[in-house]
């Protein structure tokens, strides 16, 4: 049982929590040859692959670094331009490395207010009278389960595929939630937790879940 | 245990087609305005699952569900777009939407030589197939994996 994330929506919309854990880190390093195989976007922000895929470097994937020198945007941390220096022939081979990105906080701010529409359309666009909003959502690489209490703050949970019994997990965070930031003096509502005894309960309950499945969940 | 409505669009967002079953309510906005909404609301759901994905997305968003009913989604590699609402308990919805694809879409609309491509589906013997399609699936019932 892998999950790769829990977030806390707050009922504004905001995200209030957030923890990754097992997020694997794709990266891949190969040698290249002039000309390069891979065509390149160069943004400001960042490189990255838009056409043909090879050897694990998928479209979308970001360069992370130049000969073992890693890539700050889009110039090289010796202070060259990436650009420049992918399209002098005199400087191959180069050893590239990519990586998938990974969402920075702020991107992921951006994505959970993003699922608070989302939420709202799909009890809205409902072929039948009272329904809830996104409970599932499944893609090809995981599946996501959201649940929204009485007072509409969402938990949110990043898993594989296929798991079920995740609204059991959810209930408990939910329990934690209540616990240890609801009952914290300190803590004020709508804004981000940071209750380091809810962060450490939480981490626990998920290694469990991932070690040992939801069977062992004490009510 | 039913079926409830049908959407195909474009790869532009145009809603070719709508078939109804057995919806019991409506959104209480005009139809075109409910297509659009319900297109920008998959066009964000594409763009959040390949962002929030932990590994490289393949097919990506495949279907949501909640506690009335789940919306299934395939989409062709030229950006048509099935969009099937199902109560939750439905089953392997995937392959009936491959075979809507592959069965009636491209039989009666693709080999229509009257339709010209990008415009709404008129065509009547497409409505009937579809129809009959869709109420001969054992998924008038059923759970997806």
């Amino acid at each position: 049982m892998i999950i790769y994330g829990v977030y806390i929506v707050s009922k504004s919309g905001g995200l209030i929590y957030n923890l990754d854990s097992n997020v694997p880190r794709i990266e891949q390093e190969r040698s290249f040859t002039y000309p390069l195989d891979l065509m390149l976007d160069y943004d400001s922000k960042k490189v990255s692959v838009i056409f043909n895929k090879k050897d694990g470097i998928n479209v979308g994937h970001v360069l992370t670094a130049v000969n073992s020198i890693s890539v700050n945007g889009n110039t090289i941390e010796d202070g060259r331009d990436v650009k420049t220096v992918l399209e002098n022939p005199e400087n191959y081979p180069l050893n590239l490395k990519f990586c998938r990105p990974k969402l920075t906080t702020n991107e992921k701010i951006v994505q959970a207010s993003t699922f608070y529409p989302l939420y709202a359309f799909a009890s809205q666009l409902s072929p039948e009278p009272k329904s809830s909003g996104i409970e599932i959502l499944e893609a090809d690489t995981f599946t996501l389960h959201c649940f929204q209490t009485l007072t509409g703050v969402k938990f949110i949970i990043i898993s594989e595929t296929g798991l079920s019994g995740m609204d059991m997990v959810l209930r408990k965070i939910y329990e934690l939630y209540s616990d240890y930031v609801l009952k914290n003096p300190f803590y004020a509502l709508e804004m981000p937790i940071r209750c380091e005894l809810f962060e450490n309960k939480l981490k626990a309950l998920l290694e469990m879940v991932e070690k040992t499945g939801i069977n062992n969940l004490d009510k | 245990m039913t079926i409830y409505h049908l959407y195909i669009f474009d790869k532009l967002g145009t809603m070719m087609y709508y078939a109804e079953w057995n919806r019991t309510k409506k959104s209480g906005v005009s139809r075109e305005e409910e297509a659009k909404l319900t297109y920008g609301m998959l066009f964000s759901i594409k763009s959040f699952v390949s962002k929030i994905s932990p590994h490289d997305p393949r097919e990506g968003f495949l279907f949501y569900k909640t506690n009335r009913y789940a919306l299934h989604y395939m989409e062709t590699p030229s950006g048509l777009k099935f969009v099937l609402y199902t109560d939750t308990a439905a089953l392997n919805v995937k392959e009936l939407l491959q075979q809507l694809y592959s069965k009636i879409w491209v039989e009666y609309v693709v080999r229509d030589p009257l339709w010209s491509p990008g415009t709404p589906v008129t065509s009547e013997l497409f409505q009937t197939k579809l129809d009959e399609f869709i109420k001969q699936s054992a998924l008038y019932s059923i759970r997806n994996i």
